[in-house]
């Protein structure tokens, strides 16, 4: 089993926000898997959603578990890397070793806790480019990327459209609901009504806002699951025999939520959090006054898939997009897959998931 | 291999057309169109695997409904919409076709005709629903729901003024090409170019 080692750029160059904010200087923590060819036309960005970070698959030095798109990436998957050189980014005010709010920053000498300023999607593809420009990568072959990774996905084809032929969407949205926004909002509130956050300068602190994350984690989980997943694995199994009538852990998925969030909160970090949710209820390019002319010109084509079973970003949201796309005559394709594994099906193996990935990449 | 229906198609649809292709299949229609007449447009078909196959031949391919999810497409945005050999699987015909005619300029329709002799001798001689060629299931599971004989269809055009601008009806293997009074019992199958 070959072991991953991930790899870090500094970068001195500010980087300008959407806020109107700027960042001198900071680090972006990449994987690459496979080889660039010679006429670097192979090249794959994979862009990590709300949780996700760059260890996109294969294991790192004592890891129990490879990366989080194992099953998608790899020797002989849909992704090739036997073909296909695959980079994934830790996306900037990230957790996992890119510039966040847990890192330093070097004009305070403190972490940077909650002053990290918030980033948008529009920031993540501008840092991603630097990126691809410092790996010498001419265009991307495909960038692909699930739900909030699938955004940045569409952004990449409307912002840099000479960098990108191919752009895969899957189980994302064009823009949040007002319900997807009271979500972000409930799991935000969790967050800082724990004592513990300390207004955001938990780790100056030496404190950890755990119960308020592992809230908003159990809660997100929730709507990452279908009502049918969860009913095939949980129903209403109980943990002891009988009912004990008090509010112990009774039913097994009171349990599998608690372990969830106990889990999340020794991976990630509270602030960082917040500022994804943020990144999510702020996007929305199709109303942004450029949108036209960006879509007029980009000549990308688009593959969208979406899970009938996902109601956190249901198919008809991504057809929001697909139906966008056709009016301004773009190529796109769109697939949608039955499947009970509601949003976090676009995770989980899935025949005519992956046979869409498959033959849509080989074909491209 | 090329269905004889795929060749007429090809020989009615200008070059450099906008195309929507209806139950486009695996997409090899729009595949040959887009080659021999340099056209653009996408494919509309229900089935994922159908969807899958059609990436192997470059084309565009939204996966819906035919039946009710046609609000993808706004008016007069296609040269041409096609419906090749899924008439009689479509839930409501007229209101599809009018469908159509808002999306597209031009509608061209294939479908196979219930009038042909053998499908006549079928019924008639045999007492059973017809299982032909072009028809190749039994009577409990087929998805045509909606068959139709040439002199229906014109009817159905006649009825809801829809304007039939030119029709071709084959039959047999070799795609002849039988006209006139006769058409109705000796053409397989018919297609047709309505406004």
């Amino acid at each position: 089993m070959n072991i991953i080692k991930e790899q870090k750029l500094s970068i001195d160059t500010p980087l300008n926000l959407k806020s109107g904010k700027v960042i001198n200087s900071y680090d972006l923590i990449y994987q690459t898997y496979g080889q660039l060819n010679i006429n670097r036309d192979n090249a794959v960005l994979i862009c990590h959603a709300l949780s996700g970070n760059h260890h996109v698959a294969g294991y790192h030095e004592g890891d129990d578990k490879p990366g989080w798109w194992d099953n998608m990436i790899g020797s002989g998957k849909p992704i090739d890397t036997d073909n296909l050189f695959v980079v994934c980014v830790n996306n900037l005010g990230g957790c996992h070793g890119s510039s966040g709010p847990t890192s330093i920053n070097k004009e305070t000498q403190n972490s940077y806790g909650f002053d990290f300023p918030i980033v948008t999607v529009e920031d993540w593809v501008n840092s991603q480019k630097v990126l691809m420009d410092n790996l010498n990568i001419k265009k991307w072959q495909f960038v692909v990327g699930g739900s909030l990774g699938g955004m940045q996905a569409f952004q990449w084809a409307l912002d840099y459209p000479e960098y990108i032929n191919n752009a895969i969407i899957i189980a994302a949205a064009p823009k949040l609901t007002a319900q997807n926004i009271a979500f972000n909002e409930v799991a935000r509130q969790a967050i800082m009504s724990d004592p513990d956050w300390c207004s955001g300068n938990y780790l100056r602190e030496n404190k950890v806002p755990k119960r308020g994350l592992a809230l908003a984690r159990m809660l997100g989980h929730i709507t990452y699951l279908s009502d049918k997943s969860m009913a095939m694995k949980f129903g209403r199994d109980l943990k002891q025999e009988k009912i004990g009538f008090n509010f112990d852990v009774e039913f097994q998925i009171e349990s599998y939520l608690r372990y969830q969030g106990e889990k999340f909160v020794n991976s990630f970090d509270a602030n960082t959090y917040l500022l994804m949710t943020k990144a999510l209820d702020y996007y929305d390019p199709i109303n942004d006054s450029a949108f036209i002319d960006k879509i007029t010109a980009t000549m990308t084509k688009f593959l969208l898939v979406s899970f009938t079973s996902d109601w956190r970003f249901p198919p008809v949201r991504s057809e929001e997009i697909v139906k966008t796309l056709i009016s301004y005559n773009k190529n796109v394709s769109y697939a949608c897959v039955k499947s009970d594994g509601g949003h976090d099906a676009f995770l989980m193996k899935n025949d005519n998931y992956f046979d869409v990935m498959r033959n849509f990449i080989e074909n491209n | 291999m090329a269905r004889k229906d795929f060749k007429i198609i090809s020989e009615w649809v200008k070059q450099d057309s906008r195309i929507l292709d209806l139950g486009c299949g695996d997409g090899t229609l729009l595949k040959i169109l887009n080659k021999e007449r340099n056209s653009t447009g996408y494919g509309v078909d229900t089935s994922i695997d159908k969807i899958i196959r059609s990436f192997d031949n470059d084309i565009n391919v939204i996966n819906a409904d035919i039946n009710n999810r046609l609000d993808y497409f706004s008016d007069n945005s296609f040269d041409y919409v096609i419906l090749a050999q899924s008439l009689q699987v479509v839930n409501n015909p007229v209101d599809l076709i009018k469908e159509m005619l808002r999306i597209g300029n031009e509608v061209i329709i294939s479908f196979p005709n219930m009038g042909y002799w053998k499908s006549r001798f079928y019924l008639f001689l045999k007492g059973q629903m017809p299982v032909t060629n072009e028809l190749p299931y039994s009577w409990h599971s087929t998805p045509n729901i909606h068959l139709c004989t040439i002199k229906d269809f014109k009817q159905m055009c006649h009825t809801n003024n829809f304007t039939i601008v030119d029709e071709v009806i084959s039959s047999g293997k070799d795609g002849s090409v039988s006209t006139g009074y006769l058409s109705n019992i000796l053409g397989e199958s018919a297609i047709f170019k309505v406004k």
